[in-house]
């Protein structure tokens, strides 16, 4: 029983965090399960940072509970809470050498000298930058600090990792090896770990469990898949990868698809998912490596696909695919990316647009703001 | 272009010209006029002659009083040190939104002539002052406390003068803090008396060093404290320089005075920065 993991290893119960008037968590219910990565995904200010600051016991809730492993610790010192904290900008000290950074945690937790020497060198092991402990974090690149505050909070054998966009200070290419690098030790450690983000690859690349927040409020949760193909609202939608969204009414169904007639006037068919009926006011919402554009003069629709017209509008050569814009007769304007398996097309061409049933994601029309 | 090198230096020629023509020429001249000669009529005789340094050297008087400034400099640093962090600290720390008034309120007495700040002692300490007025007043002492002309007088007017650049010096320093190594060193199971210690305190060093250089320096070099506040036990190496050259014109001798200060401050100075340098400090700790 004891292996058994803990789905709901640390839970926000009702939390709220408010500055003044400022609500920057607003009631906020969540389980995070032992042994996880679950990502915080959001823009920048919709309270990431907030809700991770309230489980290390930086800020305190203004409502709410915080349990890990079913013990309230609202009012549990930050000391005493073992929890590993990533900083985004590595808060290494720079004062003390290496093995004195990483071994710091340790001597505030009765280890012995011999075995902080012993958990030191595997830790630098494990975060693969043996031998630097006589250096000075000022030393190493802004990679190998990383690994270093890595290898500093892992090595206390927190109870939950945090990291606050531990990438964002990366350059570009060296941020996707430290991504896969941070991905393989959560999964060999098992730890649970929080993870904060405004990057949505990152976020979908590596995560057990999404957590697409806004405005201090938990807007989805889901693994990876769930969240990107069923996203629940238009925010969500738009946040994860190029969506293109055509606002439609809801015309009938049957028990595999829903009809909605699109600003065109065409009909597409929509897999079922969720419960519609006739006259909702709909946004179909299609990702824009679904769409597949074919010359009009030599099309052919495939049986079950959805089709309609378009002419392009645009495009931009981004090496392994194209980018296009295509005016739909309504005026809208798609975007739809393109494997360079097909021909090109240019300005000016009459398309067809064909998306199958099942990429059709539906969500209901929001009032405009 | 290799040629572009000089224009950093024509920036700095302005002042480098005000520094050398303003400084560097009238310390020359204090220099030279050291080994003069001093006749019994009161003319400065041009000379190259060490009477003046074994003047110094010859009476115990003299060394004496550099002696008491160098021990006075360094009770001053101690407490300016110890009331000056405090405040730099909570600068660093407070969110308070009168953060900014209260920053301008430390610049305050540079607004105002060190002269009055440190007249304006006598009407708080002396026979008439505040404190004896009130206290005669309630009863509570029935003869004027004597509080001025002592040792401890003097302190308080350096005190006045010298902690704000302490606080200033202590607050730049603390500044640079990252608040989040303060988080770090929590998250990894300090308390925040042993993460001041671990991590702010050390971090910090460098601005106390700077600070306590700057008071000592200053200190050594002042004379109002000691003329308006203290006593005829009280003077310092400065005030003996001033009663020589404004006094009793004694060009040669106070100039000797003031090269053996200058000597003086120049190795501490030196030392201080080889020894307790920046770099060094961070060595240690270790
Ligand atoms: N210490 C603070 N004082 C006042 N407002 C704050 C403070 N910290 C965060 N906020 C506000 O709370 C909201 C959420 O901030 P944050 O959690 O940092 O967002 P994120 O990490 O998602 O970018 C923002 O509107 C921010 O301005
Ligand atoms: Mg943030």
């Amino acid at each position: 029983m004891g292996t058994e993991k803990d789905p709901q290893f640390v839970k926000f119960r009702g939390i709220v965090k408010k500055y003044g008037d400022v609500t920057a968590v607003a009631k906020m219910d969540l389980d995070i399960p032992e042994g996880a990565l679950v990502t915080l995904l959001g823009p920048s200010g919709c309270g990431k940072t907030t809700l991770l600051r309230m489980l290390a016991g930086l800020e305190e809730p203004t409502e709410g509970d915080i349990i890990v492993n079913g013990n309230r610790i609202n009012d549990t010192p930050i000391h005493k809470r073992n929890l590993g904290m990533i900083f985004q900008n590595y808060a290494l000290f720079p004062h003390k050498s290496i093995f004195d950074n990483v071994a710091f945690g340790l001597k505030y937790r009765s280890v012995s000298r011999d075995q902080i020497r012993e958990k030191v060198k595997h830790a630098l092991e494990v975060v693969r930058l043996p031998g630097v402990e006589n250096r000075k974090p000022a030393q190493l690149s802004g990679g190998q600090q990383q690994r270093i505050a890595l290898a500093r909070a892992i090595v206390i054998e927190p109870d939950v990792l945090l990291m606050d966009e531990p990438l964002s200070a990366l350059d570009e290419n060296l941020r996707e090896d430290m991504r896969r690098e941070i991905d393989n030790l959560q999964r060999m450690l098992g730890v649970t770990t929080i993870f904060v983000t405004h990057d949505q690859r990152e976020a979908l690349s590596m995560s057990d469990k999404i957590v697409v927040m806004r405005d201090g409020l938990k807007l989805q949760e889901g693994d990876p898949e769930t969240v990107y193909n069923k996203p629940a609202n238009h925010f969500v939608a738009d946040f994860l990868g190029h969506s293109n969204f055509l606002p439609g009414e809801v015309v009938g169904q049957d028990d595999e698809n829903v009809r909605v007639r699109i600003e065109t006037g065409d009909v597409l068919l929509a897999r079922h998912r969720g419960s519609w009926k006739q006259g909702d006011a709909v946004e179909l919402v299609v990702r824009a490596q679904r769409f597949e554009a074919h010359r009009q003069s030599h099309f052919q629709p495939t049986e079950g696909m959805n089709s309609f017209a378009g002419r392009i509008k645009d495009k931009s050569y981004m090496g392994g695919e194209v980018s296009y814009f295509i005016e739909l007769p309504s005026g809208r304007e798609i975007h739809v990316i393109s494997m360079m398996r097909t021909r090109t097309y240019d300005y000016g061409d009459e398309v067809s647009v064909q998306v199958a049933p099942y990429h059709c994601h539906l969500i209901g029309r929001e009032p405009e703001e | 272009m290799k040629s572009d090198s000089w224009k950093p230096w024509a920036l700095l020629g302005p002042s480098l010209t005000a520094v050398f023509f303003l400084l560097v020429i009238p310390v020359c001249f204090v220099v030279v006029y050291s080994f003069w000669l001093r006749a019994p009529s009161g003319n400065d005789i041009p000379a190259f002659q060490f009477g003046n340094y074994a003047k110094f050297f010859a009476d115990f008087f003299y060394p004496s009083l550099l002696i008491r400034t160098i021990r006075v400099a360094l009770e001053t640093v101690l407490l300016c040190l110890v009331m000056g962090y405090i405040p730099a600290y909570f600068f660093y720390r407070t969110e308070s939104s009168l953060k900014p008034f209260l920053m301008i309120l430390i610049m305050l007495p540079f607004w105002i002539s060190f002269i009055i700040r440190t007249l304006s002692w006598i009407n708080i300490l002396g026979d008439s002052g505040l404190i004896n007025h009130v206290f005669l007043k309630i009863g509570l002492i029935d003869r004027p406390l004597a509080m001025l002309y002592n040792e401890a007088a003097v302190l308080m007017g350096l005190l006045q003068y010298l902690l704000p650049f302490m606080i200033l010096n202590i607050y730049v320093s603390l500044d640079g803090i990252d608040k989040s190594l303060t988080e770090a060193a929590k998250s990894l199971g300090c308390t925040e008396w042993q993460a001041f210690k671990e991590v702010t305190l050390p971090l910090s060093l460098p601005g106390v060093s700077a600070g306590c250089l700057l008071v000592f320096v200053l200190t050594c070099g002042t004379y109002l404290p000691p003329m308006i506040l203290g006593g005829p036990g009280n003077d310092m190496i400065a005030n003996l320089i001033f009663k020589r050259i404004v006094g009793t014109l004694d060009w040669p001798f106070g100039s000797a005075l003031s090269t053996i200060l200058l000597g003086l401050l120049g190795v501490i100075v030196y030392t201080y920065n080889r020894y307790l340098g920046i770099s060094q400090i961070f060595k240690t700790l270790q």
